[in-house]
Formats: structure tokens, C-alpha cells, sequence
């Protein structure tokens, strides 16, 4: 008994588990070895090159996009290709799909046959490919074409203005403290040498070739390395402000000063260890405050880089040429597939389908589009292909209006001052009149000579020097953006972790931010309708048949269906699709719904809801138990919104809110004293987000909300909002705890320096220990937060 | 007293060569792709 003798009614009732597509692992129909033609190509192309061991090799990341080859339309890559002039041609794109080494062997393996291509190198830690050859710009098609035929997605890639800068600064930084790092050993070597031999009877002549020594080493080093504070610091002056860097810089440059007169005039007060000393754990704080940053941000600059697909605009020959969304102008003709994003705001042509506007409105039921329909860029297309005429383009659309909105909401936001700022506004004036009191008092008080009076004030601006201050805050910002990094949370602002921390109300978004941004199949009680429903949607890519398939499990695929795009399937004389196509009277329309009908047996229907994030109720009892208020803000309909705010316990909720609104009651909030967290995915959260004093986004979120959150969260739970304040908390106490500690470190000493106590070698000590000791409570940190 | 002298101009050199070395290896890009760095000893060429 072969399946193909079954009646198609029959064929599709064996439940048989699905097969794995061998080439890129997705689910494919029963009985085949691929789930597409696309990957059955690819894998024969790889089996011909002889990489077949990649299929042994490899590990499929099911966080990652599969590698199954596509047929979006591809973007002009050609256009991003430079020139260097002598003949050859560069180009450098993010990968999308790349799951692990083997990946990355595999894809330059296959470069390597190519002979004019010079360099096909891929960075793994960024996820870029960088090409360059020789011959034509347009062979950059030819390349990316053979890695796109094995399932991966080149996405022109630019490197912002700010990246580069960011990088350049990070170099320099580690330059910096290296040469710091190798002076500060070096000196400190010899002045262990001086110290000891002065117990030991080690001659001055020693003593002092061992101080010129030091300072052969010291003033370069610190010449080189203090610029950075240095630069900062008179930056600052001369807009008349001061920073932490302005005390560091005075201190240092006065200490080296001094060092090198004593060094001349063979004193023995030099305190070239401890000015170079002193310099290498600043710029430590300095690295691991850019390290806590420029990774997470970077992450999150790469997940906006993959956006942005061309839009398909249709020529006068009636040819599709993908276009940048930017040069869409107002009066094109534009082509939008199933499954994309609409790229402008336009009128239906052409063509039914249903559309998916809830990253736009926040509704979260597809809506009908036929001739002569609004949309919005953004919108999800569902059904069939639908060809629009562009209404407004740039400036004139709803995203343009949106973005200007976010601008005003952000410049109302004011600017934050970070905690180490609000430190050193205070802490730099006492620091210097303590010193400037020491000198007077040495000198006109106690009457003692121009050089001690100066030393017991330097001592002073050794002992206060506001390193273990300075590594306060970065310290523990580098351990907790670490843990969040691994937890998912890509914080992009240097001031959200404590932001976040002064939260006192978080405000939620409905569609897709407490919902799963996909719909999901009511409960049915018919398993063998499911079944066969679920066989014959297994061919389609449309959203609600792949909820339909995922509802049912594994099921093997029924031969012989026919996909009518935009309506329905049909398989025989079984149908399944929209009450239209079946043959039945429209219902109330109030859901997403689909029907099976079979010759003789009463029609089924299939009716899909939304449904609130597995942990969404556990985050939001736990952002209670928390202290903080909760509140709800959604775009879509009264009795969807009022559904979930039951179901999650959420009393104080608003629907049908557009953006304006939105902002309103944040601000109305903030005036009332609170601190707004806002959480929103939707083009519609944009302003929202800018609005609040701080925000967050799914990474399944709208481009322009990502662009504006403060952080983005990965994966389908909502616990990482929970987790990043959480973890903000405690970041912020021990912050404190640093601080507390370093200035009671230096309350100790002040005194005794001020009381020319303070020798250079109780100077190094002294600041030394308090720097460990903030780095070591911070690491403490590190076990605090158990994610 | 002289091994006093050499000793310094030992360890002074030799700080030198570890700096240089470590400013080599930050011209020459050997900390921009550590992941890759680390999968790619698995893979032969």
C-alpha cells in the first residue's frame, strides 16, 4: 500500500514525525530530505566542492536565523562596493545565518575557489565578511551569490561615523595603558630598590641615578599616556565645567613636577611610582568602561544593521529593481511579496492579502487589504504579492512623523548626570583647597621652608587622588553589563544601568511586547480535523498555517495541495482557508480565523488569539514584589487590551492610545514624580520610548523603537526586564559601597599626609590598596546576581 | 655593583620587547576577532 494509491482524504491522516531538512534543519515534508528546493541546491553545490565533512562538523544554533536559502529580493550590494584605486575592489557585509565555526570554514572554503578573490575573510566575533578583489565591481554579485545559494544573507553593512571613532578611541586606550602598565612595573621596580637600599646604606650618587632613572621612564610614559585625562580635563576647563579628569590631571602633572626637582636638587622625595601607578589604574577604569559599553553596543548596532531590505520598485519594462527605501519617492510603483515588509507608505494596486500592521498601530489582528487600501511602511504583508502606489515617501511618512516626534520627547527628556560626575563636581574643589590649606599651613603657620610645605601638599593630592573612585563606577558597570550581555540584554546608553535603577513605574506596550509577537491556535477539540488541517497547511509559509502546523506538532505533509494565495489551500475537495473560500458565510470577522471544509462533514473552524508571553504573568508579580507600579498602554482595540490586562493582573490600563497619547501620560507621570520605565516594540511606542526616562525593546521590535530604547532583550520571555532592574539595584548599591569605601580610604589618610607623615613609598600603598580593594568589592558582584 | 647595572638594563629591555610586541599585535588586528580565532583551530585549510 503506497501513499500515492490513498484517496487525498486518507493520505493525510498518518501521523508521521516530520523529517529534518538535512541541509538547514528546519522542519520539511514527510519523506524528503529537504524542506525546499533552495536548500536540496545548496546541498548538492556543497556535496560537488567536496565540503560535505560541514554537515559533521557543524552546530545548528536555533537562536540563529537557519541557513536556508531565500528568495527575498536581494539588496543592491554592487552600490556598496569602494574602489581602491588601484584596480581593486572591496566590500564589507554582516552575515546573517551564521551558526558556528564551521560556517565560517565553510563559506571561505567556497571563496576560495574563486580566482580573482584576494581577501574573503569572515570576523567571527562581528559576524562581518570582508571581500576584496581584483576585476569588476559587479563580481561582487558573483560572490555574494555563491554564499547566498548556501542559505546565508549578505546585508550591506556601513560602519557608522561613531563606530570607527568608538574603535580608534579603544586602540588608543589600550596603547595607553599598556605603556602605563610597563612604566608603572618598571618604576616601581626601581623604587623598591631605592627603598630598600636606604635601609641598607645605598649611596646617594645611587639613589639618584636610580631617581633619574625612573624619571627617563615616568615622564615619557606619563607625557604619553596622561593625554587622554589630560585633553578631557582642559576640555572641560574651557567650557568652564569640571570633571573627575580635572583633579587627576592637576595631581599628576603637579607630582611629576615635583618629582623631577627632588630628582634634580638629589632629594629623595619622588613620587614618579605612584604618579605612573596611578595613571595605569585610571586608564584600567577607563578600558573596562569602554569594554562594558562598545560590546553591548556594537551587538545592538549589528541587530539594526540587518534591516532595511530594498524595496522592490517596478519599472516601466515591467522588471522589479530593488531599490534603497530612502530613494522611494512618492508616485513609484512598488512590489511587496508574502512575508515582507512593506517599505513606503502607499494605496493597494493591485491584489488581496491580509496585512499585519501590529509593529505600526499595535493592533494585533491582521486586517483585510484590497484595492484602494491605506498603508503604512512597516506593515507585514501576509497573503499574496500586492503591488502599491508610494503616497508619501521620506518626510511625509507616518515613520518620518514618529521619528520627529521621538526627537521632541528625548530633548524634553533632559540629561542625566551620572553618578561619578555628581561626585566629581563635589569632590574636586574640597580636594584641592585640602591641598592649597596644607601649603598654607606648612608655610605661613608652621613656618617650615618652601619645599616641605609643597611636598605635604603634594601628599595630599597623592593620597586624594580619586582613583579608586575612578574605578568605582566602571568596575561594577563592566560585571553587570556582562551579566546582561549573557542574559540577552544589549544595553546601548552608557547611563541606562543607572537609570534603570531610579525606576519607580514601568509602563508596558501590549501587541508583541506582553504578547507573543506571533498568533496562536485556540483549543480544538477535534484532533483529526487538526490533523488534516495541519497536513495541508504544512505547504504554506502564511503566519496563520504556521501557527496551525506548530499547534499540531509534527505531521507529515499531504500530497497534491494547492496553495491560492492569499485565500486559502485545497487538496481535492477539501478546503482550508478564509470563510470566503470555503464557501461559507463571512462571520463577525472579531478574529483571526481560518476553515477546513470536507465533502459531507460539518466545515471546522480554526480560530487564532494572541496569547500573553509564557512569563509575562511571573515577570510582572515579581516587578510588583519589586515596588514598582505597573501600567499598560496599548494602540490596539478596548476588549483585546482589557483581555490581557485581566488575564496579567494589570489594573490600570488605557487602549486605542496613539503615539501622542502615549507620551502625554508619561509625561504626566514624570510630573507626578515618577521615574517611567517604558517596555514597547511598536513604531506607535517610538516617541513613548524617547518620552520615558528610560526604555526597553524586544529585539523582535520595530527598527526606529530599537534605534531609540536604551536597551534591547532577546529571546521570548519578558523576565529580562525584570532581571535588568534587578540587576541595575544591586549594580547601584554596590557603586555606592565603592565609593563609600574609597572615600572613607581617603578620610583615613588625609590626615597623615596632611600631617607630612606620608613617605612615597606609604603614598603607593595607600593607593594602591584602595584600588584593589573597590576592585575586589566589585567582583563580589559578579556572585551577587544570580540571572 | 656592576650586576646591579646590567640587571637594570635587562629588565628594561626586556619590558620594552613585551610592549612592542603588544603594540605589534594591536597594529595588526590580533584582538579583533577572538571568537573566530578560537573556532578556526578546529578547521583546516
Amino acid at each position: 500500500m503506497t501513499a500515492t494509491a490513498l484517496a487525498p482524504e486518507a493520505a493525510v491522516r498518518p501521523r508521521v514525525v516530520a523529517n529534518i531538512c538535512t541541509h538547514c534543519g528546519l522542519p520539511a515534508a514527510c519523506g524528503d530530505r529537504f524542506c525546499c528546493a533552495g536548500c536540496a541546491t545548496a546541498f548538492e553545490v556543497i556535496g560537488q566542492l567536496g565540503f560535505g565533512r560541514y554537515y559533521l562538523d557543524r552546530l545548528l544554533d536555533p537562536a540563529r536565523r537557519a541557513p536556508r536559502p531565500d528568495d527575498q529580493p536581494r539588496t543592491d550590494l554592487v552600490r556598496h562596493v569602494i574602489a581602491d584605486g588601484k584596480g581593486r575592489w572591496e566590500l564589507t557585509v554582516a552575515v546573517d545565518g551564521l551558526q558556528c565555526g564551521a560556517c565560517v570554514w565553510l563559506i571561505e572554503s567556497v571563496l576560495a575557489r574563486e580566482p580573482h578573490l584576494l581577501i574573503g575573510r569572515i570576523n567571527m566575533t562581528s559576524r562581518r565578511l570582508r571581500l576584496v578583489w581584483q576585476g569588476a565591481a559587479s563580481d561582487a554579485l558573483m560572490f555574494s551569490g555563491r554564499v547566498e545559494q548556501l542559505g546565508y544573507r549578505l546585508v550591506p553593512f556601513e560602519m557608522g561615523a561613531l563606530a570607527a571613532a568608538r574603535e580608534t578611541t579603544s586602540r588608543n586606550l589600550l596603547r595607553a595603558l599598556a605603556v602605563s602598565g610597563f612604566a608603572a612595573g618598571n618604576v616601581m621596580f626601581l623604587a623598591l630598590g631605592t627603598w630598600m637600599g636606604a635601609r641598607q646604606g645605598m649611596g646617594p650618587a645611587t639613589v639618584t641615578l636610580l631617581h633619574f632613572l625612573s624619571a627617563l621612564i615616568a615622564l615619557p610614559a606619563i607625557a604619553y599616556s596622561g593625554r587622554v585625562f589630560f585633553s578631557s580635563a582642559f576640555s572641560a576647563l574651557r567650557r568652564g565645567r569640571t570633571n573627575m579628569d580635572v583633579p587627576v590631571s592637576i595631581g599628576v602633572i603637579l607630582v611629576a613636577g615635583l618629582s623631577l626637582w627632588q630628582t634634580v636638587i638629589g632629594g629623595d622625595q619622588t613620587y614618579f611610582e605612584s604618579a605612573t601607578m596611578l595613571l595605569f589604574f585610571l586608564l584600567a577604569g577607563r578600558v573596562m568602561d569602554h569594554r562594558a559599553r562598545g560590546q553591548a553596543r556594537a551587538a545592538a548596532e549589528d541587530l539594526l544593521s540587518l534591516r532595511g531590505a530594498d524595496v522592490g520598485v517596478l519599472s516601466d519594462d515591467g522588471s522589479i529593481r530593488p531599490r534603497p527605501q530612502h530613494e522611494v519617492i512618492s508616485g513609484d510603483l512598488i512590489v511587496a511579496g508574502m512575508g515582507e515588509r512593506i517599505g513606503a507608505d502607499g494605496v493597494v494596486i493591485s491584489g488581496e492579502s491580509m496585512l499585519d500592521a501590529s509593529l505600526v498601530t499595535g493592533e494585533s489582528l491582521p486586517r483585510r487589504a484590497t484595492p484602494g487600501t491605506h498603508v503604512f511602511a512597516g506593515t507585514l504583508n501576509l497573503g499574496s504579492a500586492l503591488t502599491l502606489r508610494v503616497t508619501e515617501a521620506g518626510a511625509g511618512t507616518l515613520l518620518a512623523e514618529c521619528v520627529r516626534m521621538i526627537e521632541a520627547a528625548e530633548a524634553r527628556r533632559g540629561r542625566f548626570v551620572v553618578l561619578a560626575d555628581r561626585i566629581a563636581r563635589a569632590y574636586a574643589p574640597v580636594v584641592h583647597l585640602c591641598a592649597l590649606a596644607t601649603f598654607l599651613f606648612w608655610y605661613f603657620a608652621a613656618h617650615a621652608s618652601f619645599a616641605t610645605s609643597l611636598l605635604s601638599a603634594t601628599a595630599v593630592l597623592i593620597i586624594t587622588c580619586p582613583c579608586a573612585l575612578a574605578l568605582a563606577v566602571p568596575a561594577v558597570q563592566l560585571i553587570a553589563t556582562g551579566r546582561l550581555f549573557g542574559a540577552g540584554v544589549l544595553l546601548k546608553s552608557a547611563t541606562a544601568l543607572e537609570r534603570v535603577a531610579e525606576v519607580t513605574l514601568v509602563c508596558f506596550d501590549k501587541t508583541g511586547t506582553l504578547t507573543e509577537p506571533e498568533l496562536r491556535l485556540d483549543a480544538i477539540n477535534d484532533p483529526e480535523a487538526l490533523d488534516i488541517a495541519a497536513g495541508m497547511a504544512a505547504v504554506s509559509r502564511h503566519p496563520l498555517a504556521r501557527a496551525l502546523c506548530a499547534a499540531a506538532g509534527p505531521v507529515g505533509v499531504s500530497p497534491g495541495v494547492i496553495e491560492h494565495p492569499g485565500e486559502g489551500l485545497s487538496c481535492g475537495s477539501t478546503r482550508l482557508g478564509s470563510a470566503r473560500f470555503c464557501g461559507l458565510p463571512s462571520s463577525d470577522g472579531a478574529g483571526a480565523e481560518m476553515w477546513l471544509t470536507r465533502p459531507g462533514r460539518p466545515p471546522v473552524q480554526f480560530s487564532f488569539t494572541e496569547h500573553v508571553r509564557a512569563d509575562a504573568r511571573d515577570t510582572i508579580d515579581r516587578l510588583r514584589r519589586m515596588g514598582l507600579e505597573i501600567r499598560l498602554l496599548s494602540g490596539d482595540r478596548a476588549h483585546a487590551v482589557s483581555r490581557i490586562a485581566t488575564t496579567l493582573g494589570i489594573e490600570t490600563f488605557e487602549a486605542e492610545c496613539l503615539p501622542a497619547r502615549k507620551v502625554a501620560r508619561i509625561a504626566e507621570w514624570t510630573a507626578g514624580g515618577a521615574h517611567v520605565f517604558m517596555v514597547g516594540d511598536g513604531l506607535n511606542d517610538g516617541p513613548a520610548l524617547g518620552a520615558a526616562s528610560v526604555s526597553a525593546s524586544p529585539s523582535s521590535a520595530a527598527d526606529v523603537s530599537k534605534n531609540v530604547a536604551d536597551m534591547i532583550y532577546q529571546g521570548r520571555n519578558l523576565a529580562p526586564v525584570a532581571q535588568v532592574i534587578a540587576t541595575a539595584r544591586r549594580a547601584r548599591g554596590v557603586m555606592r559601597e565603592n565609593i563609600a569605601l574609597a572615600l572613607c580610604y581617603n578620610a583615613l589618610f588625609v590626615p597623615a599626609a596632611i600631617a607630612g607623615f606620608v613617605t612615597p613609598w606609604l603614598a603607593a600603598a595607600a593607593m594602591s590598596g584602595s584600588s584593589l580593594l573597590v576592585v575586589a568589592n566589585s567582583a563580589r558582584l559578579g556572585r551577587k546576581i544570580a540571572l | 655593583m656592576m650586576i646591579m647595572f646590567a640587571l637594570l638594563g635587562v629588565s628594561i629591555t626586556l619590558g620594552g620587547i613585551g610592549l612592542s610586541v603588544f603594540f605589534w599585535s594591536l597594529r595588526t588586528g590580533q584582538y579583533d576577532d577572538v571568537e573566530g580565532a578560537a573556532n578556526r583551530i578546529l578547521f583546516d585549510d
